[in-house]
């Protein structure tokens, strides 16, 4: 059905069925990719638009309803002359779009009240706001943006070598606002054939396939585990357990089983049924307790009683330290597989060229694509191009394989570019989790309240596939005493395969986990020597100068004291404040609590470099290149930032060519926290490296002055001024690299596990209905060791975008294979959920990085789920053993204190 | 690939029902069931005739249109009596969704949790449902049978929802539960309206949604109520046996048990709130 209607102010025409979505045909047949689809189901808010000037989701609009009236989109935001309107420039002043892939939705949604209201409150905006779903920002950025539209004060840019340290605008930021950054579903060719994966419903099966004969004849391809050269990919280079495409077995439920190719309305239209696969159901194993019960079925068949690994930290004398403490403390703390639950879906299509297979994706590490497709499809790596998307979220998600390895194997055979973009439940089902644990904690201490001993146990469900699980599993044991001084600790961590999902990596590898035990262990202690739960922690802070666990003694850097010394004013306040509230009686009671945390800044004992380039073209292009993948969380902008003031010029004269694997050298995953710390590191090198070859080029000392004006580069020494023709001169270019010092840990744990770590200490209020059994987190203040703050935005952006999810770890989510599914069961913070959070800065220099920075991604998150269970037991007394805590496990512990206490 | 029908009368729509077709109004249900696969049924497009949208007065009362938005309807100036309503339309998904979905589409997918119901239900009111052979009228609580099962037989369609003014001064409220702010599904709710007369309750009707396959009225609550002195004491009222029509489960969101406890707890604020 032809149809008419007015887009972005213009007339406009569409031909097709009248049922499609307004966001498909937005997308797909009217070239305007702003609008971004995140669940198809009106449960995200990221295709929002304005249809007759209201907000609506263009994943839910009928293109038969859309005639005659009025469609407006991100692109259409900005009047004619203008580069951004005043919404997205005071996005960008506030540093509001991190990923950037809820940013069109978040603008579109904002734009319908400050239409009619150019000054609106903070209810006002969160009522607005509150049907678009961000998971990077944490929201605070974004309310501030909008509540200050009309009054945005302009960002500047810094002039040569004072770029770190500014609050400079995110270099991809005016993509990102306008719609215009790519990501993983956003530049797939016309000619692209399309994959639909038929996915495994059962957790534990064995299968055979019938006759697809069939459906061959219909479609390009049908792929079966036959297909893939070598069939099984994995993080660590001897774990190669997962297949692409099951083979005659399924181990958890929405593992693919096959690949149907074809044109995308072909594929889409085929049920799964119509695929003849015989399923032969067997009893899953779900839980560590199924996982190592004795006669326990195995779920890798070279993994004796299910385990996947183990290990742990010895010093000291645990045992006969306990014997001399004045008080101890024990518990069992139990977390749920937890989802990513990224805006952007997993994305992506692969085209062949030659005998080079290329690969356009969302993903968080280019290289390690790279090395995997090349292994799985038996060519060489440098037979592989990986050309990173924009990525639309990742938080360890996107460490993983998804779409690369079908659409790259399908490409390959069919000559085709091939397309793959997962469904929002798909990508729920089939990509990794957050391990969940059970951790037994036991802590004690002298009368003064000094910890003599810790003897900590983690058992996590790794899920079907090994995944990131020994990472999770090696990390937690070092950190699992949490950032205090401790003569005597045992730690141990254990990893089982089951029949959920394959546990990966999360934002933390598994110390978010730890943390929720041990800071519960520390707030008994000092409840019961009636210490002040903050100068408890104080006391038995690691300083630098302390030796940890694995005895490794800090030089440097180790800032938790200071974090909490900037707490204590906004901690001894609000107790007067919440003492006040609680006198006055009601159903209502609030609590305050604080987490402590420390985080190793990249690998734990393993290499993990970053190699970074600068470049300076003939014709006076200065370029960063950079392997670094900004996954939202800043560093496209920071590593600018860092190799501007180590060249000497202005970071707005760099351009930045970044994550293409031709293009840019290897630099690293962006997990571990440890893009900051290390490829900054390697970006400043590389900044020195150009710098010192023009300062030889100019015969010039090393506090020459370089300005850069189209070819021509000046260098002023003193009172003398030097030019160079970069047109003879040039092509020049810097290389840096730097690998973080560490050593291996023995059998003991004893050894150097990591370079520098990040400390923090978080505070949270809040209020708990105690007849309801719900939590509203009032207020959080953050103070975090960073080392130096190389953007102070884009760090308090990581800080409240750590802080929303581990909020949403205490307080709701919990995947449940086969039941939450997609954005309406699975829940995740709104708005409305986030309180104010107050980001208190230290910088206490790491030696070893750029400019003294360390790392926040992880750090940001780890407190924030042990400060709010802290306090609810402040206001409630409810101990809280197991997240999430969901209203009715809130209520029950409320209801069984209360028949205690009568 | 099916028909796609968009017509704008009602008549044009009960004619094209001689044969079955999925009704499309506003898509915040359809669309969400069919993630990742290709629409292949004939589709009844409604959100295009003017006849079933807005609110109107009548001699007996309002008249509800069936593609009425819950955006329209909380914006609507209305009396007290529909102030649980509009908070309810306050409630359901986000902005968005309050943009586009329909009331009539809330009552015809017939979820437990329909955020809707429990105030339609309060203001007693009554579903049109119309056909090629003429139009009947019957209450809301007739209507929805079960999960996902309505009255509505083949060839009809809602046209309205239909509110009878009450005799005396009508108050009336909503509270939502759920594990988040804005875009949640309830795990428990609760809406009354209370007619007063004199400083006391002539009349309650309350119901309560999420907590048994249907919303239930609570009759023994509304006769305990009636006559009492209409003040903030009003909530104390409230028993555990009046909740006899519950039959609450555990799932994800939360244990049958709990669901009972806040369900007494939502219904003694209301009343307190209501009557403040």
């Amino acid at each position: 059905m032809k149809l008419e209607f007015t887009l972005n102010g213009n007339a406009a025409s569409w031909d097709g069925p009248p049922v499609t979505r307004l966001a498909a045909a937005l997308r797909d047949d009217l070239g305007l990719t702003g609008t971004k689809i995140g669940c198809d189901a009106g449960d995200c808010g990221a295709c929002t638009v304005l249809l007759d000037g209201r907000q609506v989701c263009s994943c839910l609009v009928a293109m038969g309803q859309v005639s005659g009236r009025s469609v407006e989109t991100v692109e259409g935001l900005s009047a004619d002359g203008e580069v951004v309107a005043a919404l997205q420039q005071s996005f960008l002043d506030h540093g509001a779009a991190q990923c950037g892939i809820c940013t069109p939705g978040m603008l579109m949604a904002a734009q319908e009240l400050v239409r009619r209201n150019s000054k609106p409150t903070r209810t006002e905006v969160e009522d607005s706001l509150g049907g678009v779903l961000c998971r990077c920002t944490g929201y605070g950025k974004i309310v501030d943006a909008v509540m200050d539209v009309v009054a945005s004060a302009p960002v500047t840019a810094p002039p040569a070598g004072e770029a770190v340290g500014a609050r400079i605008v995110r270099v991809d930021g005016p993509a990102k606002v306008t719609g215009r950054d790519l990501f993983g579903a956003d530049g797939i060719p016309g000619d692209a054939l399309w994959i639909r994966v038929v996915r495994s419903p059962h957790a534990r099966a064995r299968f055979e396939l019938g006759d697809l004969e069939p459906l061959r004849r219909r479609l390009a391809a049908v792929l079966t585990a036959a297909d893939v050269p070598f069939n099984g990919y994995g993080i660590y280079p001897d774990i190669k357990d997962q297949p692409v495409l099951a083979d005659g077995l399924v181990r958890y439920r929405g593992e693919a089983v096959v690949a149907l190719v074809g044109e995308r309305a072909e594929v889409m239209a085929i049920c799964d049924d119509e695929v003849p696969i015989a399923w032969m159901p067997e009893t899953p194993l779900f839980g560590v307790d199924a996982a190592m019960a004795d006669d326990a079925p195995l779920v890798q068949a070279d993994r004796p009683g299910n385990l996947l690994l183990k290990g742990g930290v010895k010093r000291g004398d645990m045992a006969a330290a306990f014997e001399g403490c004045a008080a101890v403390a024990e518990g069992t703390f139990e977390t749920a597989f937890v989802e990513h639950a990224y805006i952007e879906p997993e994305a992506g299509w692969a085209r062949r060229i030659g005998d080079r297979i290329e690969i356009h994706a969302t993903t968080q590490t280019p290289y390690m694509d790279r090395d995997e497709i090349a292994n799985l499809m038996r060519l060489k790596p440098e037979a592989v191009r990986i050309v990173p998307t924009a990525c639309g979220g990742g938080f360890g998600g996107k460490l993983d394989l998804s779409v690369q390895p079908l659409i790259a194997v399908a490409a390959w055979t069919l000559g085709r570019p091939v397309a793959l973009v997962y469904t929002r439940p798909e990508s729920m089902a089939a990509s990794t989790k957050r391990h969940p644990a059970r951790v037994r904690a036991r802590f004690g201490c002298d009368a003064h309240g000094k910890l003599l001993a810790c003897d900590v146990t983690a058992l996590f469900d790794t899920g079907a596939y090994a995944s990131w699980g020994p990472t999770v599993a090696n990390r937690v044991p070092v950190h699992a005493m949490g950032p205090y001084a401790i003569p005597n600790v045992r730690t141990w961590g254990e990893a089982f395969f089951t029949n959920g999902p394959p546990a990966g990596a999360f934002r933390g590898f598994g110390v978010p986990q730890a943390a929720i035990a041990h800071e519960a262990m520390l707030d008994e202690l000092a409840d019961r020597l009636g210490i002040d739960r903050l100068e408890f922690r104080h006391r038995n802070a690691l300083r630098a100068g302390d030796t940890t666990a694995t005895g490794q003694t800090l030089t440097h850097s180790a800032g938790l004291a200071q974090c909490l010394d900037a707490l204590r004013p906004h901690w001894r306040k609000a107790h007067e404040e919440i003492a006040a509230f609680n006198a006055t009686g009601g159903s209502r009671r609030r609590g305050i609590g604080i987490g402590c945390m420390w985080y190793g800044i990249g690998n734990t004992s393993m290499s993990n470099p970053s190699r970074m380039r600068v470049g300076l073209s003939p014709g006076g292009t200065l370029t960063l290149y950079s392997g670094a993948l900004d996954i939202g969380q800043g560093s496209n902008t920071i590593m600018v930032q860092i190799a501007a003031d180590a060249v000497g010029l202005p970071a707005s004269q760099f351009a930045l060519v970044t994550g293409d694997t031709d293009l840019t050298a290897d630099a690293g995953k962006t997990s571990a926290s440890r893009q900051t710390f290390v490829s900054g590191k390697a970006a400043e090198k590389a900044g020195q490296d150009l710098r010192q070859q023009i300062l030889r080029l100019a015969n010039a000392g090393p506090d020459a002055v370089l300005s850069l004006d189209g070819a021509t580069l000046s260098v002023r020494d003193g009172a003398e001024v030097r030019t160079i023709d970069l047109a003879t001169a040039g092509p020049l270019m810097g290389e840096g690299t730097f690998d973080p010092p560490t050593t291996p840990l023995d059998a003991d744990g004893q050894g150097v596990p990591y370079a520098t770590y990040a400390f923090a200490a978080q505070l949270a209020e809040v209020e708990v209905d105690t007849e309801l059994g719900t939590v509203k987190v009032l207020r959080i203040v953050a103070a975090h060791d960073v080392g130096r703050a190389i953007n102070p935005t884009l760090v308090e952006g990581q800080i409240q975008g750590g802080v929303a999810q581990g909020l949403g770890l205490a307080l709701m989510e919990e995947y449940l294979p086969g039941r939450t599914e997609n954005l309406h069961d699975y829940l995740i913070p709104t708005v409305g959920d986030i309180p104010e959070i107050e980001c208190l800065l230290i910088e206490d220099r790491e030696p070893l990085g750029p400019s003294g920075a360390k790392g926040i991604g992880e750090p940001a998150l780890v407190p924030t789920a042990p400060a709010i269970l802290g306090a609810v037991h402040h206001a409630t007394g409810v101990r809280v053993h197991r997240v999430p805590l969901l209203p009715h496990r809130l209520h029950e512990g409320i209801v069984a204190l209360k028949g205690k206490s009568q | 690939m099916g028909d796609y029908l968009r017509p704008r009368g009602l008549e044009e729509a009960l004619q094209a029902l001689t044969r079955p077709f999925t009704v499309l109004a506003g898509g915040t249900d359809f669309y969400p069931a069919r993630v990742g696969r290709s629409v292949t049924e004939d589709i009844l497009d409604i959100a295009g005739i003017a006849t079933l949208r807005g609110i109107s007065e009548t001699e007996s009362g309002w008249r509800l249109g069936a593609t009425t938005t819950w955006a329209e309807l909380g914006e609507a100036l209305l009396p007290p009596l529909f102030d649980g309503l509009k908070q309810a339309a306050r409630e359901v998904g986000g902005r968005q969704i309050q943009n586009a979905g329909t009331i009539a589409g809330n009552i015809c997918n017939a979820s437990p949790a329909a955020d809707g119901v429990p105030a339609l239900l309060a203001l007693d009111s009554e579903v049109e449902l119309a056909s090629r052979h003429g139009t009947r009228r019957i209450p809301l609580s007739a209507f929805i049978t079960g999960v996902r099962k309505t009255e509505l037989r083949p060839g009809e369609l809602v046209v309205a929802l239909h509110v009878l003014r009450p005799l005396n001064d009508a108050r009336s409220a909503f509270l939502k539960l759920g594990a988040r702010r804005y875009l949640v599904i309830s795990i428990a709710m609760a809406s009354v309206v209370v007619e007063v007369e004199n400083g006391k309750v002539a009349a309650a009707r309350i119901a309560v949604g999420a907590c048994s396959p249907v919303a239930q009225r609570l009759p023994d609550l509304e006769q305990a109520l009636t006559g009492a002195r209409f003040d903030a004491r009003l909530g104390e009222r409230v028993a555990a046996s009046h909740l006899a029509p519950l039959s609450p489960i555990d799932d994800v969101r939360g244990s049958a048990g709990y669901r009972s406890d806040v369900a007494l707890v939502l219904l003694r604020r209301l009343l307190s709130k209501v009557a403040a």
